[in-house]
C-alpha cells in the first residue's frame, strides 16, 4: 500500500516523538516500505550540531539507529533553510516531492488557541501536501 | 609568535574539523516553555534582563524627563568632544584593517569552511546589507549634508577668540564656489564610505568567522571567544549581549520615533497629512505592522524581497535624477568626488591636532558613535546573510561596493541640489528643513508628484528593512544565538520596538533616549577594536587548518 514514508522529525526535541516513530515503524512492517527521516536546519550552529554537514551526519546516525531498533529499511534527508522556524513548512513539502515519499508520518501538539493564526505544521503539511499524511497527536 | 592557542581560547583545528572545542552547547541555557498558548525558547538572563531594562530606561524617560535630558543630553557631546580622538582613530583602525585582509593571503579563507557555497546571490545580498544598514540615511542625508558641507566651506573660516566658529571641514574654501563643491563632497562621502562600512565589516566578519567556520552560536558574545575563553558563556558575554539588545532596540525605536516625525512632515507637504501626534503614531503603527509582516514571512519571504523591491526603487529614482538633472555635470562631479574623497581622505581622518573641531567633533565624533551603535545589529544581520562568500569578496562587497554607491548617490542627489543653488540660485533646498529637503529638490525637476510619492514610500520602506532585520537580529540574541526560536518571539520584538518607539513619542523622551544611544558607541568602540583582534586570531588558526 505504501512503499515509501517520510517522517519529518525534530532532531533537538526526539523524546516528544516516540509516538510518530512507532507509528511510521509499524507500517513500515506492515507493507514491507523504506522510512527516510527528514529534518531541517539553519545553516548557523544550533542545539544539535554546529554546521550543516554535521546536521546531516547526525540525522544519517540516527536513521541508522532506528533501523536497526524497529528492523526496518531507514533513510535521511537533511536539508538546509535560512530561516527554519518560517520556512519550515515549504520546506517539509518540497522534500515531500524530493523523496518521492507516498506517505507521510509525522508529530504534531494538540490544537491550542494559536493555530488560527499559525497553524500546526502537521496540519498545514496534511493540508498542501499530495499524498497521504498521518499525523501523530 | 609562540603558538598559545590553548590559552587564547582558540585551540588549533585537528583533523577535519576546525571548530572551536568548547563545552557549552548552544540553548544549554536557554528556557522553553509555553505561556498561554505561546511557546517560547529564550536565553536566560540575556531576554528578561534586556527586556525588562529596556523597560525601566523607557519608564525613567517618561517619568524624569528633564533628569534624563539632561544627564544623556549632556553625555553624548561631552564623548564626542572629549573622546573624538579615540573615535576617529578607531575608524581608521577598521579601514587599514580590513584593506589588509583584501590583500592578505586570509582573504581566501571562505566564511562556512572551504567548501561552503553563497547563500544568497549578489544582488539579494548587497541589498539586504544596505536596506538594513544605511538606506534611510542616505534618504534623508542624501541631499542635506553636501549641501551643508558645501556652504560652511563656501562660507570661510571664522575666528572668535582664536576659536573655530565655524562648521567648516579642514581649513575651508571661502569664497571658491568649485573649491567648496569638492571639499563639500569629500567630506560628506567621508561620513559615509568607507569609514561606517570598515565598522560594520568588522562586526560582520568577526560574527560570521566565529559562527560558520568555529561553530559558536551567532551572537555577538561568540567573537570574544579568543579574549575570555569558557567565560564567554558566563555574565561576561550576559552582558555583552544584553548591551547589544539595549544599543539595537532603542537605536531602531528613537529612529524610529524621529523618522515618523520626518515621514509626517513629507506626507503634509505632499497629501496636507496634519503634522501631529495623532498622525506619528499611525505612521509608527503602519510601519511596525508592515515589519511585522515581513517577520512573519521570514527572511526569504519577507525581508528579502522587501530589501530587494526597494534598493531597485531607490535605484530607479537614482537613474531619475541623474537623467533629468545636471547629467553632464553630475557625472563629472561624481568623478570629482571620488578624486577629492581620496585627496582630503588622510587630512580629514587624523585623529589629533584638528583645527576645525566642530567638523571633526560636531560630525565626525558623532557619526562614528553612531555608526558603531548600529554595529552590532547591522554586522549580525550581514553576518546571518554571508556564509559561502571569501574573506576577501566579503569585504569587497561589505565595505568598497558600498562605497562607490554612497559616493554616486551622494554625487547625484546632493549635486543636484547644490547645481540647483548655484546656477539657478534656488534656495528652497538649503531652507528647508532636514526632513524636506529631498522633496524640495525633487520639486525643482519634472514629475515632482510622482517622484515624491515614491521618495516617500522609499523612507517607509527603508525604515521596515531596519525594523524587521533589527528584530530578527534582537530575537537571536535573546535565543541564545538560535535562529529557529518560535514565531511569536520574533513578533514580540517587532512590536516592542514600535511601542517603545509611541511611548518615547507621545511622552517626550526621545531626544534623550537617542543620545543614550550614541553613547553606547564609546563602549562598542572598544569592542570592534577587540573584535579585529580576535578576527586576526581566528584568521590565523584557519589558515593553519587549510
Amino acid at each position: 500500500m505504501f512503499e515509501h514514508i517520510m517522517v519529518p522529525v525534530d532532531l533537538a526535541h526526539v523524546g516528544r516523538l516516540d509516538r510518530a516513530l512507532k507509528c511510521a515503524a509499524d507500517i513500515a512492517k506492515l507493507y514491507g516500505s523504506r522510512v527516510t527521516y527528514v529534518a531541517v536546519t539553519a545553516n548557523t550552529p544550533g542545539s544539535v550540531a554546529h554546521t550543516p554537514e554535521e546536521f546531516a551526519a547526525k540525522l544519517d546516525a540516527f536513521a541508522k539507529e532506528e533501523g536497526a531498533a524497529r528492523g526496518i529499511a531507514t533513510g535521511a534527508h537533511a536539508v538546509t533553510s535560512h530561516d527554519p522556524t518560517i520556512d519550515l513548512d515549504p520546506t517539509l513539502l518540497k522534500a515531500v516531492s524530493d523523496t518521492g515519499a507516498d506517505l507521510v508520518v509525522m508529530a504534531s501538539h494538540i490544537p491550542n488557541l494559536t493555530d488560527y493564526i499559525w497553524p500546526s505544521n502537521g496540519g498545514t503539511i496534511a493540508g498542501h501536501a499530495k499524498v497521504s499524511v498521518l499525523v501523530v497527536r | 609568535m609562540a603558538d598559545t592557542s590553548n590559552d587564547q581560547g582558540i585551540p588549533n583545528p585537528e583533523g577535519a574539523s576546525e571548530l572551536i572545542d568548547t563545552q557549552y552547547e548552544i540553548g544549554q541555557d536557554n528556557i522553553e516553555t509555553q505561556v498561554g498558548p505561546f511557546g517560547l525558547d529564550i536565553h536566560n538572563p540575556v531576554f528578561l534582563i534586556s527586556g525588562l531594562s529596556i523597560v525601566a530606561f523607557v519608564f525613567y524617560a517618561l517619568a524624569l524627563p528633564e533628569q534624563a535630558e539632561s544627564i544623556f543630553g549632556a553625555l553624548r557631546p561631552w564623548l564626542t568632544s572629549n573622546f573624538d580622538w579615540f573615535f576617529l582613530g578607531a575608524g581608521n583602525i577598521f579601514v587599514i584593517f580590513c584593506l589588509f585582509l583584501i590583500i592578505s593571503p586570509y582573504g581566501k579563507i571562505r566564511l562556512g569552511g572551504a567548501e561552503a557555497t553563497p547563500d544568497y546571490s549578489y544582488p539579494g545580498w548587497f541589498a539586504m546589507l544596505f536596506a538594513a544598514g544605511m538606506g534611510i540615511g542616505l534618504m534623508f542625508y542624501g541631499v542635506s549634508e553636501p549641501m551643508s558641507h558645501f556652504s560652511t566651506s563656501l562660507g570661510g573660516i571664522s575666528e572668535e577668540g582664536g576659536v573655530r566658529t565655524d562648521w567648516a571641514p579642514l581649513g575651508a574654501a571661502a569664497g571658491d564656489q568649485a573649491a567648496s563643491v569638492s571639499l563639500g563632497m569629500a567630506a560628506t562621502i567621508y561620513h559615509w564610505g568607507l569609514h561606517p562600512w570598515g565598522m560594520y565589516a568588522v562586526v560582520a566578519l568577526a560574527l560570521a568567522l566565529f559562527t560558520y567556520n568555529k561553530g559558536l552560536p551567532l551572537t555577538i558574545r561568540s567573537a570574544f571567544y579568543p579574549i575570555f575563553g569558557e567565560r564567554v558563556w558566563g555574565w561576561t558575554g550576559h552582558i555583552i549581549d544584553i548591551l547589544a539588545v539595549f544599543a539595537t532596540l532603542f537605536g531602531l525605536a528613537t529612529s524610529l520615533g524621529y523618522g515618523a516625525t520626518q515621514a509626517n512632515a513629507g506626507l503634509n507637504l505632499l497629501f496636507g497629512l496634519p503634522v501631529g501626534t495623532t498622525s506619528e503614531v499611525l505612521l509608527i503603527t503602519g510601519i511596525t505592522a508592515i515589519a511585522l509582516v515581513s517577520v512573519v514571512r521570514g527572511l526569504d519571504g519577507g525581508v528579502k524581497v522587501l530589501s530587494e523591491i526597494n534598493m531597485g526603487l531607490a535605484f530607479l529614482l537614482l537613474i531619475f535624477v541623474l537623467i533629468v538633472g545636471p547629467t553632464a555635470a553630475l557625472l563629472a562631479l561624481f568623478w570629482d568626488s571620488i578624486v577629492s574623497y581620496f585627496a582630503n581622505l588622510v587630512p580629514l581622518s587624523i585623529p589629533f591636532g584638528r583645527e576645525d573641531a566642530n567638523y571633526s567633533q560636531g560630525w565626525t565624533a558623532f557619526y562614528w558613535a553612531w555608526w558603531i551603535s548600529w554595529s552590532p545589529f547591522v554586522g549580525m544581520f550581514i553576518a546571518r546573510v554571508s556564509r559561502g562568500r571569501t574573506v576577501r569578496e566579503f569585504i569587497i562587497c561589505v565595505l568598497l561596493i558600498p562605497t562607490f554607491v554612497c559616493v554616486l548617490w551622494m554625487s547625484v542627489f546632493g549635486g543636484t541640489a547644490i547645481t540647483q543653488f548655484i546656477n539657478d540660485g534656488v534656495t528652497a533646498v538649503k531652507d528647508a528643513p532636514l526632513e524636506l529637503k529631498l522633496f524640495e529638490m525633487l520639486a525643482e525637476l519634472p514629475l515632482a508628484g510622482i517622484t515624491s510619492f515614491i521618495g516617500i514610500i522609499l523612507v517607509v520602506v527603508f525604515f521596515v528593512t531596519s525594523s524587521d532585520s533589527g528584530s530578527l537580529v534582537i530575537d537571536t540574541i535573546t535565543a541564545g544565538g538560535k535562529v529557529d526560536a518560535p514565531v511569536p518571539q520574533r513578533v514580540f520584538w517587532c512590536i516592542f520596538e514600535g511601542a517603545v518607539a509611541i511611548a518615547l513619542l507621545i511622552g517626550g523622551g526621545l531626544a534623550s533616549l537617542q543620545a543614550m544611544v550614541i553613547s553606547t558607541g564609546l563602549p562598542f568602540t572598544l569592542v570592534l577594536l577587540l573584535m579585529c583582534w580576535s578576527i586576526w586570531r581566528g584568521l590565523k588558526a584557519e589558515r593553519k587548518h587549510h
